[in-house]
């Protein structure tokens, strides 16, 4: 096995993260199963301005998968510090908070208020999100674009505070992304998110669960391979031990259980507590 | 509103199904959960026996009813209606078989503090929460009646319980196999009127609670209505399930049908909105 690195700034107790969009606000989870054992809780991605969120359907069953598009709903980045972060904040899990903006002005001004903010652990720069442009998000669907929200954010956030990237699991283009956010300032990867595909009713949305995590896997890799210095946390279908270890294994440092969680709502914990039996 | 209920993830067991007329009444043991349920909650179920699970959504059902038995202590009765993949999956399952859940979900119905009259409108399976409602809020005190309706015989729960729980029932099927030939839109006005109603609690399709909460509105009585929407998680993780709602400064918002709700004060739901699809 690949020596773990860790991501600087960020303590962890655990290489288990709730992935963002997943967890709810925090409480909704930590009533079934404590997240205090875990490494981190990454929020809903959180934009400048409140959005509504997408009409319904939101989620479509696929084998072994969900296709989203909730449409980023979320309270806007001040409601989001007076309501959420608070509770996130009180609790002794690390708060990484997402970010998605419609600009480069827009990661920056998010970014000022997060800098100012007590409880947040790490920001984690959401430029893979599957239907992004339709949304209205800022184009990060190039490595320099990219590179620039997460330049953006870097500026404003206080040297101490980790920011993460979110890549998408690109297998061709993922290293050349992660290389061009770490350039930036990103002091870890996120590899991957939610595979672009479609609803069922033919509007775009994200494919996400145990259906992608090959192509985490492959992503993963080719990350590791080109950027060794590079922390790599695993996103794509986590549903057990046993894939999380397979993450684990090829050096990524930590793992986000994200999906899975909607099934079965005490997995992140059991597969935090399986993982510390095995190293002791 | 309320949060932060007690709520449990167990594996159940499945005590006994009984086919009642098109819907299968199953009963588990779910240790924990049928203790802290109240009327209006539901639970989350997985679908399939075997891990790693094919399908990732959770099924929403309602608790019809706590039952305490001897042997098993406590136990869930919920109603499922074969329809679909994971539904007759469910309906399939024999005694013995495990079935992952969590519960007791969602917020449920407030209940008066006063002894006052109620209506209690229920369509179709969806009136599963309302007979242990009803013996709640006769405990308290209240005048309950009844008003339930379905498309026909088969798919009407439990009328002739009703008739325990409640001082008056009345029933509408849409064939007229039982009771009267109408709908329950139709047949509300003038129980409302008659009844001398002060809260209308309502379970069933979104038309129905829609027509709830507006003649409850009309008639100057308080509605409940129970939101039925597709939950893909139902433990407020995902947003799958946007409820359109005004809130109590009036603005307007998008709420968690499974976390917010399900149960919704009936004038605070944006109606136009939630029929019509948008956010």
């Amino acid at each position: 096995m690949t020596t773990a690195l860790a991501v600087p700034g960020l303590a962890m107790a655990s290489p288990v993260m709730v992935a963002a969009g997943c967890g709810g606000t925090g409480p909704e989870l930590d009533a079934l199963a404590p997240l205090a054992g875990l490494g981190a809780f990454v929020t809903r991605t959180v934009t400048l301005d409140a959005r509504l969120g997408g009409p319904p359907p939101r989620l479509a069953e696929s084998p072994s998968g969900f296709i989203n598009a909730i449409g980023l709903q979320n309270p806007g980045i001040d409601q989001f510090l007076a309501r959420e972060l608070p509770w996130l904040a009180a609790h002794t899990v690390p708060a990484v908070v997402s970010v998605a903006g419609a600009s480069i002005g827009e990661y920056a001004a998010i970014t000022r208020r997060l800098a100012v903010a007590p409880g947040v652990a790490g920001v984690e720069v959401n430029v893979s999100v599957p239907d992004g442009v339709d949304l209205g998000l800022f184009d990060a669907s190039e490595p320099f674009a990219a590179a620039r929200a997460v330049s953006a954010v870097r500026r404003e956030l206080p040297r101490g505070i980790p920011v993460l990237a979110k890549l998408a699991p690109e297998a061709g283009r993922v290293a050349e992304f992660a290389r061009a956010v770490a350039e930036a300032g990103a002091d870890a990867v996120v590899v991957g998110n939610a595979v672009p595909a479609v609803m069922p009713q033919g509007r775009p949305g994200g494919l996400s669960g145990p259906a992608i995590a090959p192509l985490a896997l492959r992503c993963v890799a080719a990350v590791r391979e080109a950027a060794a210095e590079l922390p790599v946390i695993a996103a794509g279908g986590v549903q057990d031990t046993a894939g999380a270890r397979a993450f684990l294994d090829l050096g990524a440092v930590a793992v986000q259980v994200g999906t899975a969680l909607l099934h079965d709502p005490t997995v992140a914990a059991r597969i935090a507590a399986e993982l510390q039996g095995e190293t002791r | 509103m309320s949060r932060a209920n007690e709520r449990l993830h167990v594996t159940g067991e499945v005590l006994s199904v009984r086919k009642v007329g098109a819907y299968r009444q199953l009963t588990l043991v779910a240790p924990g959960i049928p203790e802290l349920s109240r009327p209006g909650n539901f639970v989350a179920v997985s679908v399939g026996q075997t891990q790693p699970r094919g399908h990732l959504a959770r099924r929403s059902l309602w608790i019809h009813r706590v039952r305490h038995t001897g042997s098993h202590g406590a136990t869930l009765e919920v109603i499922v209606e074969p329809v679909g993949a994971g539904s007759r999956w469910l309906a399939g399952l024999t005694q013995g078989a495990k079935v992952e859940l969590t519960g007791p979900l969602g917020r449920p119905f407030a209940q008066p503090r006063e002894p006052v009259g109620c209506l209690l409108v229920g369509e179709g399976y969806a009136a599963a929460p309302l007979f242990g409602l009803a013996e709640r809020l006769r405990e308290r005190g209240c005048v309950v009646s009844m008003l339930l309706g379905a498309s026909d015989e088969p798919h009407l729960l439990a009328a002739l319980e009703a008739r325990r729980s409640a001082r008056s029932v009345t029933v509408v099927t849409g064939d007229g196999s039982v009771g009267r030939r109408g709908v329950i839109s139709d047949a509300l006005p003038e129980l409302l009127e008659r009844l001398g109603v002060d809260v209308v609690y309502g379970a069933g399709s979104l038309a129905t609670l829609h027509a709830v909460a507006t003649a409850a509105e009309q008639h100057g009585a308080w509605s409940q209505v129970a939101l039925e929407l597709p939950q893909p998680c139902g433990t407020g993780l995902c947003q799958g399930c946007p409820a359109p709602v005004v809130g109590e400064d009036g603005v307007p918002r998008v709420v968690r049908a499974c976390y917010e709700g399900p149960v919704i004060r009936g004038d605070r739901v944006r109606w136009d909105a939630l029929v019509g699809g948008a956010p």
